[in-house]
């Protein structure tokens, strides 16, 4: 599925978020976001899953305007992953990645459903923990149930909107190489807002950079994080280190 | 995920089989809610300061049935049934007790099931009809009614007789609440807490209402709105019954159809809204329906508190958040608790009568004790 954005502005109220912004997404592709608090990251996502609607620009999917779409067929193609999770007591881990099936469910669940539910569980490596109380998990398996419950919903396109960032380092890296695997066997193309640069700099295909809702830099990874954008975006100086894992970006102190 | 899902043979068992045993255990729970429901209808038939014997009821029941049957298929008037023990048992059954349980099962229904439903859309444990606002708006309709209807309305009033005046604007101030309330939270954001907290406030403000019409009222009228305002099945009668029977089970199943909606909200607005929900519509359109159902009863009933917020929690501990099983769980115990706590109420110190809110006050109190201890544990509070 191929996602385009052209010149896409969006504002709560009178303050402007997202400032004509262009981008183009295609499929098996691993898009990062970036940028300092409040550049826009989670507008921009909010906007592609039709959460805010765009002021102006258009968004397509495979050449159709989203806002065109039947909402429920739209929302077979995007899954979303919000920055904070909302679960209600007694809920079980299967039957939240159960709610990524609304789709396709009319009324009674379907025993593919079910597998469906099941696979993503297994993706996420907690099909065991199925049974288990949302209250009762830890941070990162109650990210990874979220990011379950994207999974079931098959679609084309994943938002996750810093699904790293209230998680250690190695479920970070667990996180992020699972994006990878969906990416890499299902063609599915994944828009993400991340915080740690080195996670963009090290996952992602295309990396943008934003600043006071516009776009300070787009391209790949190598290119777009560079010390002197960094400078001029976060005003934070960076080294770049190479060793045998690749290269790394170092923050070295503010800018004076 | 493009492919056809293939799980392997021996992990598939977990969420289907988790799934199944669910479903299985919970149509058992409202099947065993049914017979409760069944068994308190039977009981309180009985019950009264004139016992009916089980016979006598089963007899006129089954009487009242080949009436009824009869009318549309003759053949059934040859059917025999032999005579009540006690001549005077047709009478009390059906004159008195029917429509009075009949009134509290659909009030304790669309209570409960409002109060699951604003939990629901609202995502607050702590939401009913009283929270809301709706009660106190609907005391207020009563109070305005009872206290300075007769001056206002003079001779049309007193022809009207069976309160209908007071059953109105009880209902209208009811409804009207919630638009009110849903109108000052859209012009301040769509946050739900700031719908919780303008529905606490519009409430204390109908409270001031209710208190100005208590302060200037007469002792006649003040004793009227005191009887009203401790709420209560006094009002029951067959036309009671006719009216809320049809706008209670139309409310409760189109609520019931929400189930899923519901249920996606749990996961936050925005994922609902990326899922395809209308939240805003479907937040107003629940609350505008539940309120309905709720305003219809309590305007004939008088102030009914806490059901809308105990069934609803005993409920989602039972039998969890799934409103395809939630909703009709809340209904079947909500009227459950509603028709015994009002047997419990007539018969008690029989054959004098006691509130029902004393009752429901009484149990309601010592759960949301309960809750709130032993919520600690669970991160409710």
């Amino acid at each position: 599925m191929e996602l385009v954005l052209q010149d896409v502005t969006t504002a709560y109220g009178d303050k402007i978020a997202l400032l004509n912004v262009s981008l183009k997404v295609t499929p098996g592709h691993i898009v990062a976001l970036v940028g300092p608090n409040g550049s826009g990251k989670s507008t921009m996502i909010k906007t592609i899953a039709t959460i805010l609607k765009a002021r102006s620009g258009t968004i397509t999917i495979d050449g159709s305007d989203i806002y065109r779409i039947d909402p429920i067929d739209l929302a077979s193609r995007i899954g979303y992953v919000p920055q904070q999770y909302t679960y209600t007591l007694y809920s079980t881990v299967f039957e939240t990645v159960l709610l990524g099936r609304r789709p396709y469910i009319k009324w009674t669940v379907s025993e593919e459903e079910l597998s469906r539910v099941q696979l993503a569980l297994e993706e996420v490596d907690m099909a065991e923990s199925a049974g288990r109380f949302m209250d009762q998990l830890s941070g990162g398996e109650r990210q990874k149930v979220f990011i379950a419950r994207a999974l079931a919903q098959d679609p084309a396109l994943y938002l996750f909107d810093e699904p790293t960032s209230a998680l250690d380092i190695r479920h970070q890296l667990g996180v992020m190489a699972t994006l990878k695997k969906i990416t890499m066997e299902h063609k599915s193309s994944v828009v993400i807002a991340l915080h740690d640069l080195n996670l963009a700099f090290r996952y992602a295909d295309t990396v943008m950079i934003l600043q006071n809702g516009a776009v300070a830099g787009l391209g790949k990874p190598k290119d777009v994080l560079d010390p002197d954008r960094i400078r001029a975006v976060y005003g934070v100086e960076i080294r770049i280190v190479e060793n045998e894992f690749g290269q790394f970006l170092l923050p070295v102190h503010q800018s004076l | 995920m493009a492919e056809k899902p293939q799980p392997n043979a021996a992990m598939q068992v977990t969420v289907h089989s988790l799934y199944h045993a669910g479903r299985l255990k919970k149509i058992v729970l409202l099947a065993g809610l049914t017979l409760l429901l069944l068994a308190a209808i039977v009981h309180a038939v009985s019950s009264g300061s004139v016992p009916i014997s089980v016979h006598d009821t089963v007899v006129v029941t089954a009487q009242g049935l080949q009436d009824v049957l009869a009318h549309l298929f003759p053949p059934f008037a040859s059917v025999s049934i032999p005579p009540p023990d006690n001549p005077q048992a047709a009478l009390i059954v059906f004159g008195f007790r029917f429509p009075r349980i009949l009134l509290a099962i659909l009030t304790g229904l669309s209570l409960a099931v409002a109060g699951t439903v604003m939990q629901g859309l609202l995502r607050n444990p702590l939401v009913s009809p009283f929270t809301l606002g709706l009660s106190s708006a609907a005391s207020f309709g009563a109070a305005v009614a009872i206290v300075i209807g007769p001056a206002f309305l003079g001779t049309v009033f007193a022809s009207t007789g069976d309160n209908v005046f007071i059953i109105f604007m009880a209902f209208l101030f009811g409804w009207l609440s919630m638009l009110l309330v849903y109108g000052i939270s859209r012009s301040r954001g769509t946050s739900q807490s700031m719908l919780i907290l303008a529905g606490v406030v519009i409430g204390y403000i109908f409270q001031a209402g209710v208190l100005g019409m208590k302060y200037i009222s007469s002792n006649d009228r003040l004793r009227d709105l005191v009887v009203w305002l401790m709420g209560g099945m006094w009002g029951a009668s067959w036309n009671a019954v006719i009216i809320l029977t049809p706008l209670c089970l139309g409310c409760f199943i189109l609520l019931e159809r929400m189930s899923w909606d519901l249920n996606t909200l749990a996961s936050g607005d925005d994922v609902a809204k990326s899922m395809g929900i209308d939240v805003e519509r479907l937040r107003l359109t629940g609350l505008m329906i539940a309120t309905f159902a709720a305003s219809c009863c309590l305007a004939f009933t008088g102030i009914i508190g806490f059901i809308g917020l105990m069934a609803p929690h005993i409920c989602r501990m039972l039998i969890g958040n799934d409103h395809r099983y939630l909703i009709p769980c809340s209904a079947l115990l909500g009227a459950s608790i509603l028709l015994i706590s009002d047997t419990v109420a007539r018969t008690i110190a029989s054959p004098v009568e006691i509130p029902v809110g004393i009752i429901m006050y009484l149990i309601g109190g010592f759960f949301f004790l309960f809750l709130i201890l032993r919520g600690r544990g669970r991160g409710l509070y």
